[in-house]
């Protein structure tokens, strides 16, 4: 689909084949992803959703077809009909404009939590040492974690690893922001610190998010755009309110409900109780909490 | 003059000992341990870096080093390089042959390193330099630092095979002066404890290092 307006996407994927081995992880998949917008990918595990986010970062390489970052080609282009890979510096040009959060933080635990953030300024975009550690100071106080600048990453929790990574990427002042699972590797009650840091960043910033993430309240929260992928193809697309309300495709109902639902009603959080009304309404706020709004009748509510 | 052991000739045989150990044995072991240190990891990274036909060659070689005894490459290089002097072929052949052993530790340590780290590096679009300077290498040799001190102990141990090619070392002047007293025993136990004086304090200090270097946790 194209973009509107004939505006170049942030994101293209063109035909493209990701292949491990034998294995058909993606066959042939096409989407844009427009400038601005946060696109949240949701699915089964081994739908391919975290190989497109490392696709897009290049760490991984493509078995066919081509990716284009605003508009330019990211690894291969075509070149009088001939598939053609593009040399690592170009890869490099354009990588810079793309940052990533790993689900495993990958911090530096040979650096300081600043050094961490400043390195890739520095030794990349050949920033200033004294306008990078500025910069760093700006962006820990906004994840909360202004005292902690000559901490090593090991000796902070996991979420606030996971702040210091969000600062670091940020220091690039990426046009893309790809979040793989970022909260996954972290306890229950630490989630919630990191996802609203990300809520914070999406309403302050017009960066592109591609995101994956289990956090069905957090992608209905912060994205657009929900793609639901499975078998490496997209199933439906939708933006929130039509996804988590009204779900085409039976496929997305049932992973819906073995996601989200309420173990004991079945109701979708975001959901009137089953039964209440003949057609589930789309709450105007995603501010219901999860499962105390849950009535006690059973019932399957799709 | 008959007795099993002689006091006075132990402390005359000192000296000589000392400026064996000064001039040669810990000479080599230091300059040989920094060029086996160094080499170690350039080898290491080429084999990870380099493309695979070099590779194999690189890995050829280390195998064919690491499986003849140093003696023998003492006496190669000895007999094939006439025009150097004995004591530096004595310190590139130490130097050489434990960088083969040192790659494989470094080689290890590398691997020891997550691949998010990696991963990481490609997210911030780090050049290849940067990323093996700043945050391969210091992750690596962290891990490998006791075992890098123990081969830099055992060359220290191995030097006396400079003797093969007349390198007068420590034990060499040992033997020296217990032929001119017609009596080696002083000469060679002094050597031996010599050695133990120096080694056990190095290895406490490489203990001390590594817990030094583990990342605050």
């Amino acid at each position: 689909m194209a973009a509107p307006n004939g505006a170049v996407p942030a994101i293209e994927f063109r035909d493209v084949q990701k292949r491990f081995g034998d294995t058909v992880v993606l066959d042939g998949l096409n989407f844009t992803v427009a400038k601005g917008d946060r696109v949240t990918l949701i699915g089964p595990s081994g739908s391919g959703k975290t190989t497109i986010l490392r696709l897009v970062m290049t760490l991984e390489d493509l078995t066919d077809g081509y990716i284009f970052i605003d508009g330019e080609p990211l690894t291969h282009a075509e070149v009088d009909g001939e598939r053609v890979e593009l040399k690592p510096k170009h890869k490099t040009e354009i990588r810079k404009r793309i940052g990533m959060v790993f689900q495993q933080f990958n911090l530096f635990p040979n650096m300081t939590v600043i050094e961490n953030i400043i390195e890739a300024p520095v030794h990349v975009l050949g920033m200033s040492k004294e306008d990078a550690i500025e910069k760093a100071r700006g962006l820990l106080d906004q994840v909360g974690l202004a005292d902690k600048e000559d901490a090593h990453p090991l000796e902070l929790s996991g979420g606030q690893q996971q702040r210091v990574a969000i600062a670091r990427a940020l220091a690039m002042d990426p046009e893309i922001l790809l979040l793989d699972e970022v909260t996954s590797a972290l306890d229950p009650e630490i989630v919630g610190e990191v996802l609203g840091i990300l809520k914070d960043v999406a309403e302050s910033t017009d960066i592109t998010m591609l995101i994956v993430t289990h956090e069905m309240q957090f992608a209905r929260d912060v994205s657009n755009r929900i793609l639901m992928f499975d078998g490496g193809r997209i199933v439906e697309e939708g933006t929130p309110e039509e996804f988590f309300t009204n779900p085409k495709e039976q496929r997305t109902r049932d992973f819906l409900q073995a996601v989200v639902a309420d173990p004991i009603t079945g109701a979708l959080p975001w959901q009137p109780a089953p039964g209440a009304s003949g057609t589930p309404a789309a709450p105007a706020t995603p501010t219901t909490p999860s499962t105390t709004s849950t009535t006690t009748q059973d019932g399957d509510p799709l | 003059m008959n007795d099993i052991w002689n006091w006075e000739l132990a402390w005359e045989a000192l000296p000589t000992l000392l400026v064996g150990f000064f001039t040669v044995t810990l000479l080599v072991t230091v300059v040989s341990t920094a060029i086996a240190a160094i080499l170690g990891l350039v080898i290491a990274i080429a084999r990870r870096s380099a493309p695979k036909p070099i590779a194999a060659v690189i890995r050829f070689v280390i195998d064919f080093i690491r499986m003849t005894p140093i003696v023998v490459q003492l006496l190669f290089a000895y007999y094939a390089f006439t025009n150097i002097d004995p004591l530096t072929i004595g310190i590139a052949v130490f130097g050489i042959h434990y960088s083969t052993y040192m790659a494989e530790v470094y080689r290890a340590g590398i691997e020891s390193v997550p691949k998010g780290q990696w991963e990481a590096t490609t997210a911030l679009s780090m050049s290849r330099r940067r990323t093996w300077v700043a945050v391969i290498i210091p992750q690596a040799v962290r891990a490998t630092v006791p075992a890098l001190g123990n081969y830099a102990i055992s060359m220290f141990k191995d030097t006396p095979f400079l003797l093969s090619i007349g390198v007068v070392e420590m034990v060499q002047a040992g033997l020296v002066f217990g032929g001119n007293h017609f009596k080696y025993i002083e000469a060679i136990t002094l050597a031996g404890i010599i050695f133990l004086l120096a080694s056990y304090p190095t290895s406490l200090l490489i203990c001390r290092l590594e817990k030094r270097l583990a990342f605050r946790n």
